[in-house]
């Protein structure tokens, strides 16, 4: 177990998955207890890096597959998370979608538990492509916590209780974007870290992730950036979290906001970093891997302008490192000297982040075409697809042994059918 | 005065109602004194998350009593109240149906805030969905955006489906008068569209209300973006007379009347197209009384706005969208003559879609309805 493992480990740790949803038939419930009951507790899993371990997922997929599909009530482009056997999701709905919304699934069944609904306090004007509904939520395994393109961010316990409501864009009320906000959350340390940055009043904040309290605020280069934090151990053992900009890369400790070292060689503000095997994979002239060391400066490890992604995030997998571009080019490359290895056309466009598991890669295009990869082949091949029939901006999740994939419409639960 | 607003004014700074179905038993008046009591930044946070689970844990028959307990509360608290409710509705699901008398007399208040009346309606649609679809066409001019809107809605769908069975004066009569109550851009345009489908002409500068009759001076220098912090001469006092010194020599006040259904205000029509530059356009705004409005900006451009010589607000956001009513911004007009002064900025951006350096703006009620000038 490498020490990214660890930290992951760490941070769900504590997570005592509760089950008493009387409206659950008791052979569902029995069938869901016995599940595999893993989490993915954030935008890219556990491990912030779209790798489910130690999860074998079904590479043959068929319309079979689909264990169930549930009505959405509101649009959104973030991902399902999955806490025990309670899957949690955000959605805005309304002509100015600035209707809020927390759902609460069962993993098991696809029954919707609870909702809660919010009213935005901040601007929800977006890009029709982005909505309102695009950061994914978190959660430390007590609360979850959910951020909306309004920048209004709502904890709940597992059980849809209030624990505080934050309006950041009534706070701060230049914090906005006209084309919207999708930073991820991400929660480490009693700290919820939301990247608030826009071309006006940008920041990103360590919220108290008991009361919601600023605990930091850190003013933050002045561009409309879309990418998400990452988290990471730094020298001394110390949490920091990786905030891209336009300006490169600044590894913030999530205690306290202090900046530990800086990248400024400038980065993408659409994909995010990747991190893998204790380095950065940073869409930034390409793609950079950085490596941090006792110093203030991490070391370059390599860069390569061929690996560059589009809209989706890299994806590290034993040894290689993946990027997908929008129209559907997947470059793997060798994470050692970022040498391109090959080259593999999906049917695209693509929006959303892959993820891994079982050693394949699950792909799921803007037209709902899930495409199951399998990068061991000498030059990267599709072994199967699942057509899912409606636009998917979002990326997957994984837990108890199936893929849950989001529309603007529905929630599916994707896997192998005996197992789930 | 109403005297139940009268009574909540004398409850003290809660404004809580002390009788009938809307009075609070007294276990419950502390918690939601604590949850209106929330401030920015999550001040009051800690206590009410504790308060929090007190209101959550009221019986169905209090429902009407925490929907009062949201009027005149901040966008805080209306939050934390509305989850409340819905958990106290989650709870008492099939309590609910005996609780519509009370929701539908709270509903017909319209003393209440807007807000806790269309949960009231939500709440009383979950119980009993065909009371709710009654009481829709009452809310057609409801001081309610959202219940206003429903309505609007349903007036509009029962027009389109008189346009298709080929009743088109019918339909045209309804759409007209959804038109008359419609206070959101969308749903103006939409029904605007079905009218000039059936051949009826719309005014739609007039619907929204916009102020068209401007001066526009300019252009000043914006180079790096620093115009945005630099008071250029209009900032120091709007004089139409006056000629002041420009980005390239001595510049003037000139009129300019937006002919545009959607009132823009085009720089690039009297300056050409040009890059890196701040201009400025003031209008006089005639009004009868003094009286709160709403400035509605759009503007995709970096902008600041003054009423009267007073700032209201300012952003400098470049080329990331526009749309109508992007920014309202709250302003007290004076009797006689008021001014509004925008400030609106191109930066250097050269491809297609920044070349837009424009803004559009309507004064309104908080609700939307249009005020224009008296002159």
């Amino acid at each position: 177990m490498n020490s990214l493992t660890e930290f992951a480990m760490s941070l769900t740790a504590n997570v005592r998955p509760t089950f008493h949803n009387r409206w659950l038939p008791a052979a569902a419930m029995a069938l869901a207890l016995a599940a595999h009951a893993d989490n993915w507790t954030q935008w890219r899993g556990p491990l912030g890096n779209g790798v489910a371990p130690d999860v074998s997922l079904p590479s043959q997929l068929n319309a079979q597959s689909i264990a169930w599909a549930a009505d959405l009530p509101g649009r959104g482009l973030s991902s399902p998370i999955i806490v025990g056997e309670r899957v949690f999701l955000s959605a805005t709905s309304g002509a100015k979608q600035d209707r809020l919304h927390v759902l609460c699934f069962s993993l098991a069944d696809g029954s919707l538990r609870w909702e809660r609904q919010f009213w935005a306090t901040g601007r929800t004007m977006t890009h029709e492509k982005i909505g309102g509904a695009a950061p994914t939520p978190t959660s430390d395994g007590e609360r979850i916590f959910a951020l909306y393109s309004s920048n209004d961010c709502v904890a709940l316990d597992l059980d849809g209780n209030l624990v505080w409501f934050r309006g950041l864009g009534r706070d701060y009320p230049n914090a906005s974007n006209s084309l919207g906000m999708s930073s991820s959350l991400v929660v480490a340390e009693g700290v919820l870290v939301a990247q608030v940055e826009n071309d006006s009043e940008s920041f990103t904040a360590g919220l108290d992730a008991k009361t919601g309290e600023n605990r930091w605020k850190l003013d933050r280069p002045k561009k409309a950036n879309w990418t998400s934090p990452s988290l990471f151990k730094g020298d001394g053992g110390k949490t920091l979290v990786a905030l891209q900009s336009s300006k490169g890369l600044a590894a913030v400790d999530v205690r306290t906001g202090a900046v530990v070292w800086n990248y400024g060689e400038g980065a993408s503000t659409v994909p995010s970093t990747t991190i893998a095997d204790g380095k950065l994979f940073v869409p930034s002239n390409g793609l950079t891997v950085l490596e941090p060391g006792a110093g203030e400066t991490p070391k370059q490890v390599w860069r390569s302008p061929q690996l560059r992604p589009g809209t989706s995030s890299p994806l590290v997998l034993g040894g290689k490192v993946f990027a997908l571009n929008d129209g559907g080019i997947l470059s793997c490359g060798d994470t050692a000297d970022g040498k391109r290895l090959w080259q593999l056309r999906l049917k695209g466009p693509f929006s959303s982040t892959p993820v891994a598991a079982g050693g394949f890669l699950y792909c799921v295009n803007e037209k709902g075409l899930l495409q199951v990869v399998d990068p061991g082949l000498p030059e990267g091949g599709v072994v199967s697809e699942l057509d899912l029939g409606q636009e998917v901006l979002g990326t997957p999740s994984v837990a108890g042994g199936s893929l849950l994939v989001r529309s603007d419409r529905k929630l599916w639960r994707i896997g192998r059918p005996s197992a789930l | 005065m109403n005297p139940r607003f009268l009574q909540c004014l004398l409850a003290g700074s809660v404004l809580l109602p002390l009788v009938g179905a809307e009075a609070l038993p007294d276990n419950l008046r502390e918690p939601v004194s604590v949850l209106r009591s929330i401030r920015p930044e999550g001040r009051g946070n800690v206590a009410a998350a504790v308060a929090w689970k007190k209101l959550a844990a009221a019986e169905a028959r209090n429902l009407p009593a925490l929907l009062a307990a949201m009027d005149g509360a901040n966008d805080y608290a209306l939050n934390w109240l509305r989850s409340a409710i819905e958990t106290v509705a989650d709870r008492n699901r099939a309590a609910l149906a005996g609780a519509v008398p009370e929701l539908a007399r709270f509903l017909a208040d319209t003393v209440h805030s807007p807000r806790a009346r269309f949960l009231a309606f939500e709440l009383l649609s979950q119980a009993d969905s065909a009371r709710a679809a009654t009481l829709l066409p009452g809310f057609l001019n409801d001081p309610g955006n959202e219940l206003r809107r429903a309505a609007v809605q349903q007036l509009s769908e029962g027009a389109s489906a008189k346009a298709k069975a080929g009743e088109k004066a019918a339909a045209v009569t309804d759409f007209q008068k959804a038109l008359a109550a419609a206070r959101e851009a969308d749903q103006i345009e939409g029904i605007a569209k079905q009218l000039t489908e059936l051949g009826e002409k719309v005014d739609l500068q007039k619907t929204f209300g916009w102020v068209t009759r401007w001066k526009v001076i300019g252009p000043f220098d914006n180079a790096g973006g620093a115009g945005f912090e630099r008071a250029f001469a209009p900032e120091q006092g709007v004089d139409f007379a006056a000629e002041v010194e420009g980005m390239k020599g001595r510049v003037a006040w000139r009129d300019f009347e937006s002919k545009s259904d959607y009132g823009l205000v085009d720089f690039n029509q009297p300056f050409t197209s040009l890059k890196s530059v701040t201009g400025y356009a003031a209008a006089e705004f005639w009004s009868d009384s003094a009286r709160p409005v709403e400035l509605r900006l759009g503007c995709k451009n970096g902008w600041k706005v003054w009423l009267n010589g007073k700032f209201l607000f300012a952003r400098d956001e470049y080329h990331r969208g526009v749309e109508i009513d992007q920014y309202r911004l709250a302003a007290q007009l004076q009797p006689g003559r008021n001014v509004i002064l925008v400030k609106c900025l191109q930066n250097e951006q050269t491809e297609d879609w920044t070349k837009e350096w424009e803004f559009q703006l309507r004064v309104t009620d908080v609700q939307g309805t249009p005020i224009v000038s008296t002159k």
